[in-house]
């Protein structure tokens, strides 16, 4: 063994971060590389004459095609696990999934920005570099595996979005939803940090996986039945609250949502469509890795391929770990396990906390959500809360997946699955929805639903397409959003216990609940008649190709779900493990 | 890939709608009459390919007295959720799937008078036709659930755009009591799937599942032994599954196929296990699934949403309300509910039976109290499909009767032609309503009168379809009030009584309405100017279906060779399950069967 010297140390840190990290983190570093170049190139004689758009969208289908995996889709099938930089960022099939799904939204993205002309030639330089720097926040804050580089990757994502809200200059409702979002973000991200300090002071570490298994050695039931110990366990739950509050601040969860129909309200619909798919893209699998960074440890999962059933395990854990002098105490916490399912092990607390916790938050958020959407009359609000409601659904399958995941794998990775297919046909549905709202505006200067009345008289694809998408949005099959909506249903099932039964019916019930005001919207465009002063509304060529190609999946996946899950499955299939 | 494979000939025959719809999307802009034209010339089609099954003998056809499914094919459609595009038809369905296909062509024929924005209406026509059909020929649950969710839009634009004074409110009431009803229905359907076990049944149910195919006069083991060596997805599932040999290790192999979670609720106990309250999992099932139902049919007391929608909606889109929309609820019940969660069926007997006795009654006493013509039918209807209810739920084949499943079946097979007779009738029905009120424009009960010096033929043939909604012998709704009253004297005095006594009420508004549209001096309401005899156009639509009603009516046998082999056989597995059951509960328990005596009190 080498003697443990300055110089070994940095060798090896140079050999991992070079040989290692560095050929995993490539479309991020693209994205990095078109960043500079965005900002410098008209430092440069001749450089104005480049336009920005092409930089962007050359600098972000680069990072897209690096992030395509070398060997095909198939080799995620049997891609380890691996942590980068000596352990902030986490390497796996999740990573990449979410990696591609980012990149390619934001290429959609920049051509949809191009073609509502809110990158003009003269800003559009800033408006793209604060774009890709948001997306390289969001892929840092979907692979993080260190405290640290959740805070940075969070922080990352907001700030530009902070600037993106308010990128329509000398408009007032813009600039107050900027203000607003900054206000708000900072708040929260300052209340998320203390949280993390608080988390990362008891535990020791701010690597997620050694925060685990601090927590299992901490044994928690054992630590309730002192007075010293619960006090522990306080400063615990309080920092795991606090960090739920930058994290529901991310998702728009309720309470923390209140940004959320303001901002949509005053920025542009473009930048609405950026902060619903993307943003709580990534804030769902942040909230996954946190759930099953802190929920889960290598040692406690149940093997999949075992031949001795996941539950003996379990229960065998439990009966090791569990104190004997505790018996009421251990009969308490075993019952509570059967309440909600979270299956054995040390860790089965902070699972159940965490489980409990979001839940309740998504029950809340889907229903609050649906139900604040129905009074609105201008159309980005109401997508706003369609978002909020939305994420609150997603949210549910995150909670599944950590409540399964304790118990058996394989039905956990389902319920991720569920979850990246949620994520995926979400954003083909809301980003033609908000792509058909900024077309319109540049049309008739107007977002509010009335306005929209008659639509199908004048523009006919315009009209068939939101309301296959709005539909779409209810969840109503043969449309897409059908599909993950009844596999998250799926996966509550699968969690089981009172808890998961009673958030499978708010969640289908709220399936009706939103009926109401999506199909307001169609109705006022399909059935309303058309008011006498508006002229013909016609989108153009490009701008409707752009809505056909975006929603035209909304029809086909609903069709064949098949290709896309079959996908998402291969994204998961090594998760947990 | 020829005409005579069931996959090609019914994918056609569901799918050629929609195509069309596609088509005319896309075509470029004609004249208003033409996509008319078009329309009916595909529900035209259609329906000549449902008479295509009549022709015994030929490479695809649907042969009489036979029980069993026909035209059977099954092809995975998304494996990795394991769904199935899944299709068969048996006596139950095939009797709808040509009464819808027969019933669009007369609804889209009598659309002529619509002239606000013909594509669209056509469009979303032929949708609803592809909705309706799929509905009665899937047999995948997931397929089902698809189709029953394909009508709604559609629907909805119809009443919305095309409809009355009121059409929104109606539309969105519509759409919102069917989605609730359709994700209570989800739920049941995730409660079954994930309760479900392939692995449990044997060789010959699985057959009968339509999962191992086997040849006419095979051995359903030999079959089953070369299904498990095929490389199909699915057996190669069950063989991976069947590996473990021990049996509480071993995975379950989940399924939508509806045959199969038949098979599994009258054969094994996968479903009796307690899924919350102390009540079983198929307790849970049948209640989600039998509320999703009887709002379809609708039943009182959920029955508020179809009033309005009839009402508002223009006359076709009446007609296809009453005639097949409504007849999805019973379909449900009589194919899903009670085969594949028996026991709950058994449990809440009296309580199906009561829920249709009191539609019965307060559609009658409603109906008698309108004042607007059409909502006098529409409430009708509500009462005409108690006797549905009331007929499938005569749970008769009890330890009383020594589990004679004879009056039982008379109830189901009552049931089953009661929708169809009020598919014709209520259709018809709508249609006068539509005849006149396209030329007074009002449909006021108190200024009609006087129709028959007007316009006799059609006031003669209104007569006779209203007569035939009536039940008067000779004519279909006779069969079907009859069997269904007949059937509940076994099962309970007092409903049979009560049922019987609506045929009064019936006669009552009918013979009222009658006398106050058609008979009486003169005509002295608004636009009397306006009555003219009835067109050709009207009488192609009227006239078919009056002389339906009449066939139907003299000679039910046409219909029950089709329909009664395959009710019957239903009727005599439930039976002989009831038996079973009661006996099971009587070994474990020596005092007696705690179900039976549930069931025994509630019938006292």
């Amino acid at each position: 063994m080498q003697p443990v010297t300055l110089q070994n140390v940095v060798d090896s840190l140079v050999d991992n971060t070079l040989d290692m990290s560095l050929p995993f983190f490539r479309p991020e570093l693209a994205l990095c590389a078109t960043i500079v170049i965005l900002l410098f190139v008209r430092i440069f004689k001749g450089g104005e004459y480049i336009p920005s758009f092409f930089i962007a969208i050359l600098g972000s289908i680069t990072a897209l095609i690096l992030a395509f995996p070398a060997e095909g889709f198939e080799s995620w099938a049997t891609m380890p696990r691996q942590e980068l930089f000596t352990g902030m960022l986490v390497y796996d099939t999740l990573t990449a999934f979410i990696r591609i799904f980012l990149l390619s939204f934001v290429v959609l993205f920049i051509i949809l920005s191009r073609l509502t002309g809110i990158a003009d030639a003269k800003d559009g330089q800033d408006y793209y570099a604060l774009v890709l720097g948001a997306t390289l926040g969001m892929c840092i804050m979907s692979s993080a595996n260190h405290m640290m580089m959740l805070f940075m990757g969070v922080e990352m994502a907001s700030v530009p979005s902070y600037v993106l809200a308010g990128i329509v200059k000398g408009r007032q409702r813009s600039s107050e939803a900027a203000l607003k979002y900054v206000i708000y973000g900072a708040g929260t991200a300052g209340v998320m940090l203390y949280g993390i300090s608080l988390l990362t002071g008891v535990l020791g570490s701010a690597h997620l996986p050694t925060m685990a298994a601090s927590l299992a050695d901490l044994d928690i039931p054992n630590l309730l039945t002192t007075a010293e110990g619960r006090l522990t366990v306080m400063v615990l739950v309080l920092g795991g609250l606090m960090l739920g509050v930058g994290l529901a601040f991310k998702l728009s969860a309720v309470p923390f949502h209140f940004w959320c129909p303001d901002v949509f309200e005053g920025a542009s619909a473009e930048v609405d469509a950026f902060l619903s798919v993307a943003s709580k893209a990534a804030a769902l699998v942040l909230l996954l890795r946190v759930g099953a960074g802190l929920g889960l440890t290598t040692a406690e999962l149940p093997v999949a391929d075992s031949a001795d059933p996941p539950r003996v395990i379990a229960v065998a854990a439990n009966e090791t770990t569990a104190p004997t002098q505790n018996a009421v105490l251990v009969k308490q916490v075993a019952d509570s396990q059967d309440a909600t399912h979270v299956g054995g092990g040390p860790l089965s607390p902070v699972r159940r906390f965490f489980v409990i916790l979001v839940s309740l938050i998504a029950i809340v958020s889907c229903t609050f959500g649906n139900l604040a959407a129905y009074g609105q009359t201008n159309i980005k609000r109401m997508l706003a809360y369609s978002t909020i409601a939305h994420a609150g659904f997603m949210m549910m399958a995150v909670a599944a997946a950590i409540a399964l995941a304790g118990r058996d794998v394989v039905d956990a990775r389902t319920a991720v699955s569920a979850l990246l297919l949620y994520i995926t046909l979400y954003l083909f549905m809301n980003l033609s929805a908000f792509a058909i709202v900024a077309f319109l505006r540049n049309e008739m200067h107007s977002e509010d639903i009335a306005d929209y009345a008659g639509l199908i008289r004048t523009s006919p694809l315009t009209a068939v397409m939101m309301t296959a998408v709005l539909v779409s949005l209810i969840g109503l099959p043969p449309l897409a959003g059908f599909w993950p909506k009844l596999r998250v249903l799926q996966a509550l099932y699968m969690a089981g216990g009172p808890l998961m039964t009673f958030v499978l019916v708010a969640a289908a019930l709220n399936t009706a609940i939103a009926l109401v005001y999506y199909l307001r919207v169609a109705k006022t465009m399909c059935i309303d008649p058309e008011p006498d002063t508006r002229g013909a509304v016609s989108l153009g060529f490009l701008p409707a190709a752009f809505v056909f190609v975006v929603s035209v999946p909304v029809l086909i996946f609903g069709i064949l779900p098949g290709p896309l899950a079959n996908w998402t499955d291969l994204a998961v299939s090594q998760l947990f493990s | 890939m020829t005409l005579s494979d069931p996959k090609v000939y019914l994918s056609l025959l569901v799918f050629l709608p929609a195509v069309a719809a596609l088509v005319l999307a896309v075509l470029p802009r004609l004249a208003d009459e033409s996509y008319k034209l078009i329309s009916l010339a595909v529900t035209i089609f259609v329906f000549i390919l449902t008479l295509g099954f009549f022709r015994s003998g030929a490479p695809i056809d649907f042969e009489a007295g036979v029980a069993e499914m026909q035209n059977l094919f099954n092809v995975d459609w998304i494996p990795s959720f394991g769904i199935q595009y899944f299709m068969a038809m048996d006596g139950i369905s095939f009797p709808l799937v040509v009464l819808t296909a027969f019933l669009s062509v007369l609804a889209m024929g009598a659309s002529w008078p619509i002239t606000k924005h013909v594509k669209g209406y056509c469009i979303l026509f032929l949708l609803l036709e592809t909705g309706m059909l799929g509905v009665f020929m899937a047999l995948d649950f997931f397929l089902f659930y698809v189709f029953w969710e394909v009508m709604l839009l559609p629907m909805y634009f119809l009443i919305g755009v095309w409809g009355g004074p009121r059409r929104e409110y109606a539309a969105i009431k519509f759409f919102l009591y069917t989605l609730v009803g359709s994700v209570l229905m989800l739920i049941a359907i995730l409660m079954l799937y994930f309760n479900s076990d392939l692995t449990r049944l044997d060789a010959q149910q699985l057959a009968d599942a339509g999962i191992v195919s086997v040849e006419k006069g095979g051995d359903a083991a030999q079959s089953f032994e070369k299904w498990k060596e095929s490389d199909l997805p699915l057996a190669q599932r069950y063989a991976e599954i069947t590996k473990e040999a021990d049996l509480t290790q071993r995975k379950q192999l989940h399924t939508f196929n509806i045959l199969a979670l038949q098979q599994m609720g009258q054969h094994t106990d996968l479903f009796d296990g307690e899924a919350l309250w102390g009540k079983s999992t198929q307790w849970w099932a049948f209640l989600l699934l039998f509320i999703g139902f009887v709002i379809k049919v609708p039943s009182v007391p959920l029955h508020t949403w179809l009033p309005d929608a009839h009402v508002e909606a223009p006359t076709p889109i009446s007609m296809i309300l009453a005639g097949i929309l409504l007849k999805m609820g019973g379909y449900g019940l009589i194919r899903i509910c009670y085969p594949i969660c028996p026991n709950a069926g058994y449990q809440m007997a009296y309580f199906v039976c009561f829920v249709g006795v009191l539609s019965m009654v307060y559609g009658a006493f409603a109906a008698l109290a309108q004042k607007d013509f059409k909502r006098m039918v529409a409430y009708s209807s509500v009462s005409h499909m108690g006797y549905v209810v009331l007929g499938l739920g005569v749970w008769s084949a009890v330890a009383d009767t020594g589990y004679n499943p004879d009056y039982w079946k008379m109830g189901a097979n009552g049931a089953m032609f009661q929708m169809i007779a009020h598919g014709i009738s209520s259709a018809g029905m709508f249609f006068m309503v539509g005849v006149i009120y396209d030329r007074v424009h009002h449909r006021d009960l108190d200024k009609f009168g006087g129709l028959f010096a007007k316009m006799p033929l059609y006031s003669g043939l209104a007569v006779g379809i209203f007569f035939a909604g009536l039940g008067l012998p000779g004519l279909c709704g006779f069969i079907g009030e009859v069997f269904v009253v007949l059937s509940v004297w076994k099962y309970s005095y007092a409903l049979a009584i009560i049922s019987a006594a609506v045929v009064i009420l019936t006669a009552g508004y009918i013979l009222w309405a009658i006398q106050r549209v058609y008979l009486g001096a003169e005509y002295k309401g608004p636009h009397g100017e306006a009555i003219t005899p009835i067109t050709m156009r009207e009488l192609s639509i009227a006239v078919p279906l009056l002389v339906l009603a009449i066939v139907f009516g003299v000679y039910p046998t046409a219909l029950l060779n089709y329909m009664q082999p395959s009710v019957d056989m239903q009727i005599d597995r439930l039976a002989v399950w009831t038996e079973e059951h009661d006996n099971r509960a009587t070994a474990s328990n020596p005092l007696g069967s705690q179900d039976g005596q549930v069931a025994d009190a509630w019938q006292r």
